[in-house]
């Protein structure tokens, strides 16, 4: 754009002709002019800091007003925090559901929900809890604080950002909305063919999962791409891959772990959908299709979905074991190699979830094997962590004592799951509530815990507010007890054989006691999550203001107030460690001459970040909603009719081609006033 | 930032473009590459799945796929990399005036390849809902034809942008030369489609 110079110099080699040559000396005289201009352009720098910097950048980088703004913010803490609340409403929404099973299961023989609703409860959840909690929580998360911890001022692609919020709140409301109206889905949260196919589960319940599914597919595989981007390019200048947070790294792994496994459950449920709504035969047995094509395709993304739940949650365990022990995380290398292999091994494991199907014996013995050896590099993680708490000063603040809570129960779902990766095994256990045991240690244990612990952490950059260690503390010990109680006994109806996913068990065979602890402790649990919520809300007006700091941590999103102005930091951070606040001594090194009256960003080089570019930052706009809105209307009226897809097309490639129409370049700077 | 700061460099005379991994825009069409890719690479997984069901390959009493169309189809597609590779080098030149030229060749390509695709569907030979073989034939030329028909409207779109003032922005040429990119992954991703449809069923 106004790169006069380097412009002047490529056009040396144009084509002569008339029309072109009138143009091309056109544009030379704007360019010689702006050159000119330039040199008045506002910049950050020992002439303009302070107040009168940041009243500058406000209004160059504050989103409209009103609620046409406030539906057009490209601005990534706003998204943010709005992926992280919308995903909490529907952890509770998916929490109501599971008390809901626990009181139904809380004594034998009882006919409070019927079998048919129970499938309808226990698909919901499991759809709810993967697909509209556990992944968007995690992006969302990540959307509000990696530019803040990479030094910048905004994600890479802020509209496409946008739009992936969009995609996943209108994929959680298809779902929701379709319960309500007594059309959700039955099928559970895995669909299995043939019960999902057109010969079994007429209606559309089952196009209301698949199309939920492509839903949150869209989102997430958005949100990856604007992550991995925003974590290669855009890091503050000095901040080399060797000096990059763990949580950045945990979330590089992540988001390349999604480019790779989200296509896969995109396709099945295509092939899904097209099978119910035009004929295909992928599936279907007679026509020489294959029920197993679908748990391929299903465990090739399902499993690998786990590692994308887990990684980010490790992240925050290595954020929050830094700050509270105050020293660096202990084998930097050993942890960012761990998260790398963790992430290349999860993609060799999804076939243990069908060692009940009947595999060759080579299968068997080479899944096992890998299933187990995905425990190593965990394994390593939990060492290292170890060593840092060891070795430090652990100050036991609410969020160390969730680091705590996820090392203990975690570890638990990890030995069970090396129990299950052994074939026999595996095979007593299948379908029962042993698995339910394991996964919930590993999920809830694993992730849950330290997003609890991760949101106390941050609540202070996100809100200027601090929550109430008390009320914090009384929550922790809750749900750490009350999920021993929900899920321990759950290892004991597995074994004695109490088979999953069924509305009720006969009396007489021991199942009593364990059922009545776990539904005891789910409502536990329930109350605890009700006390983290109390807790946020009373502690957005009550609580202490936070000063930019509150934790003494030494990572660079606490280098700016809580919460951060809408452009971030003032000027663009130097980094020269990887802890640069706690090496930090006297003045922070910044680097100056961004554009102060255009959205500009600083991008870096990959690996080394030396400054490499400056980027223009699109402006808020409508057009990433409205493409949402068609894809939307395209998605769910493609259940109903296959014409839906050619005709839903064109008002969504119309908001694209609006969407991406270029920004033109401010060509009249603003001068300097000095 | 909270506290003094020390001023270091300036990253005031830092472009506001490059080509290729330097760009934002790269980084974002090759993560859409790789999504896809992947969606590609299990679509192909599960041909291979569903052909290991069959006995034959068309499934025994059925045609393979006329390649009369699929054969041309693919000529045109790898000889598009000529005018292809002319644009990605004017945009890297800042030649605009070759690129307004071959744009619209290029266009006017990708409409010629949708009429000979809508003849190749024509010439598989089977129905989707026929069996399980169909299904995935379909699923492969329907995927593909997705891609041509989405580079398509993106280049169309590029033409009308190119004609205008716009066009002398360094940022728009990036553009120009990622489309090129694109197309390349477009074609290079039909040779094995090629040799799945009409290949494979006549070994």
């Amino acid at each position: 754009m106004t790169d006069a110079i380097r412009r002047s110099d490529a056009l040396k080699g144009w084509r002569s002709s008339a029309e072109h040559e009138a143009e091309r000396r056109e544009v030379e005289e704007e360019d010689r002019r702006l050159a000119e201009e330039r040199k008045k352009i506002v910049r950050d720098g020992p002439k303009l800091k302070g107040e009168k910097l940041a009243a500058r950048l406000h209004a160059t980088w504050r989103r409209p007003r009103g609620f046409i703004g406030w539906l057009a913010t490209v601005d990534h803490k706003e998204i943010g925090r709005r992926y992280i609340v919308t995903a909490l409403i529907f952890l509770a929404l998916g929490g109501v559901l599971s008390l809901a099973m626990r009181v139904q299961l809380a004594r034998p023989d009882q006919n409070l929900i019927g079998a048919a609703r129970y499938n309808e409860l226990f698909t919901m959840h499991g759809s709810t809890m993967m697909f509209l909690f556990a992944v968007p929580v995690m992006e969302g998360v990540a959307v509000f604080i990696i530019p803040l911890m990479l030094g910048t001022r905004s994600t890479a692609f802020p509209r496409l950002n946008a739009f992936s919020y969009y995609m996943y709140l209108f994929g959680g409301m298809l779902l929701w909305g379709a319960f309500l109206l007594n059309i959700g889905p039955d099928i559970g949260w895995f669909a299995y063919t043939p019960l999902s196919g057109p010969q079994f589960s007429p209606g559309k319940r089952a196009d209301i999962w698949a199309q939920m599914i492509t839903f949150t597919e869209v989102s997430a595989l958005a949100a990856a791409v604007v992550l991995t981007t925003t974590i290669l390019k855009t890091r503050a200048p000095g901040m080399t891959l060797a000096r990059m947070p763990l949580f950045a790294w945990a979330m590089l792994v992540v988001a390349v772990m999604i480019i790779f496994a989200m296509p896969s459950v995109a396709l099945a449920s295509s092939f899904l959908i097209s099978d119910r709504l035009v004929g295909t035969q992928f599936y279907n047995h007679f026509e020489h299709g294959d029920a197993l094509l679908w748990q391929h395709l299903f465990w090739f993304f399902g499993h690998p979905e786990v590692y994308i739940i887990f990684l980010p949650a490790t992240g925050f365990v290595s954020v929050m074991v830094e700050t509270f022990c105050r020293r660096p995380v202990f084998a930097y290398p050993v942890v960012v190699l761990a998260l790398i292999s963790t992430g290349i091994l999860s993609f060799g494991l999804w076939v243990h979830h069908m060692f009940a199907t009947g595999l060759p014996r080579v299968g068997y013995s080479f899944y096992t094997a890998a299933s187990m050896s995905v425990s190593i590099p965990t394994g390593l993680q939990i060492f290292c962590w170890l060593a840092t708490i060891w070795d430090g000063r652990p100050r036991f603040t609410v969020p160390m004592l969730y680091v705590i809570g996820f090392i203990f129960t975690f570890v638990i779902g990890g030995l069970t799951g090396v129990i299950i990766a052994s074939v026999p095994l595996d095979l007593e256990l299948h379908d029962t509530y042993f698995i339910v045991a394991h996964f919930h240690y590993v999920l809830i244990g694993g992730a849950v815990f330290p997003l609890l612990g991760i949101l106390t952490y941050w609540y202070p950059k996100i809100t200027g507010r601090m929550m109430s260690e008390t009320l914090g503390k009384i929550g922790f010990w809750m749900i750490l007890l009350g999920f021993q109680l929900t899920f321990f006994p759950m290892h004991f109806s597995g074994m004695l054989g109490m088979p999953r996913r069924v509305y009720t068990y006969p009396a007489g065979l021991g199942l009593e006691l364990p059922n009545l602890l776990s539904s005891i402790g789910a409502f536990v649990v329930a109350a605890a999550v009700l006390l983290f919520v109390i807790n946020g809300v009373v502690s957005l007006y009550r609580g202490a203001i936070a000063p930019p700091n509150p934790w003494d941590a030494a990572s660079l999103e606490w280098a700016t107030s809580s919460p951060p102005p809408v452009y971030n930091f003032e000027h663009i951070p130097v980094i020269e460690s990887r802890t640069p606040l706690w090496d930090q001594e006297g003045e922070f090194p910044v680097v100056t001459g961004l554009r102060v009256d255009d959205k500009e960003m600083l991008l870096t080089t990959v690996v080394a970040a030396a400054p490499d570019l400056r980027e223009p930052v699109p402006e808020a706009s409508l057009w990433p909603l409205i493409a949402a809105i068609a894809t939307a209307v395209l998605f769910v009226s493609s259940i109903f009719s296959p014409w839906a897809i050619p005709f839903g097309t064109i008002p969504a490639a119309i908001a694209l081609i609006a969407w991406f129409w270029p920004k033109e370049i401010k060509r009249h700077p603003e001068p300097v006033i000095t | 930032m909270i506290g003094e700061v020390r001023f270091t460099d300036s990253v005031a005379d830092l472009p506001t473009h490059k080509f290729g991994p330097s760009s934002l825009t790269w980084w974002g069409i090759i993560g859409f590459m790789v999504i896809e890719g992947a969606a590609f690479g299990l679509t192909f997984a599960a041909y291979f799945f569903l052909m290991g069901h069959e006995q034959g390959w068309p499934p025994v009493g059925r045609a393979a796929p006329s390649v009369l169309a699929g054969t041309l189809f693919t000529i045109i597609i790898l000889l598009s990399e000529i005018p292809n590779t002319m644009i990605k080098k004017a945009a890297h030149e800042a030649d605009v005036p070759t690129i307004r030229v071959l744009m619209p060749v290029i266009v006017a390509i990708g409409v010629v390849l949708l009429i000979i695709r809508g003849f190749e569907f024509n010439s598989l030979n089977v129905r989707w809902t026929d069996n399980a073989y169909g299904s995935i034939i379909w699923a492969l030329l329907l995927l593909h034809t997705s891609h041509i028909l989405t580079d398509w409207m993106d280049t169309v779109v590029l033409w009308m942008l190119m004609r205008t003032r716009l066009a002398y922005e360094g940022r728009r040429l990036v553009d120009v030369d990622e489309n090129s990119l694109y197309w390349r992954y477009v074609w290079l991703l039909w040779i094995p489609i090629y040799l799945m449809i009409y290949w494979v069923p006549r070994l």
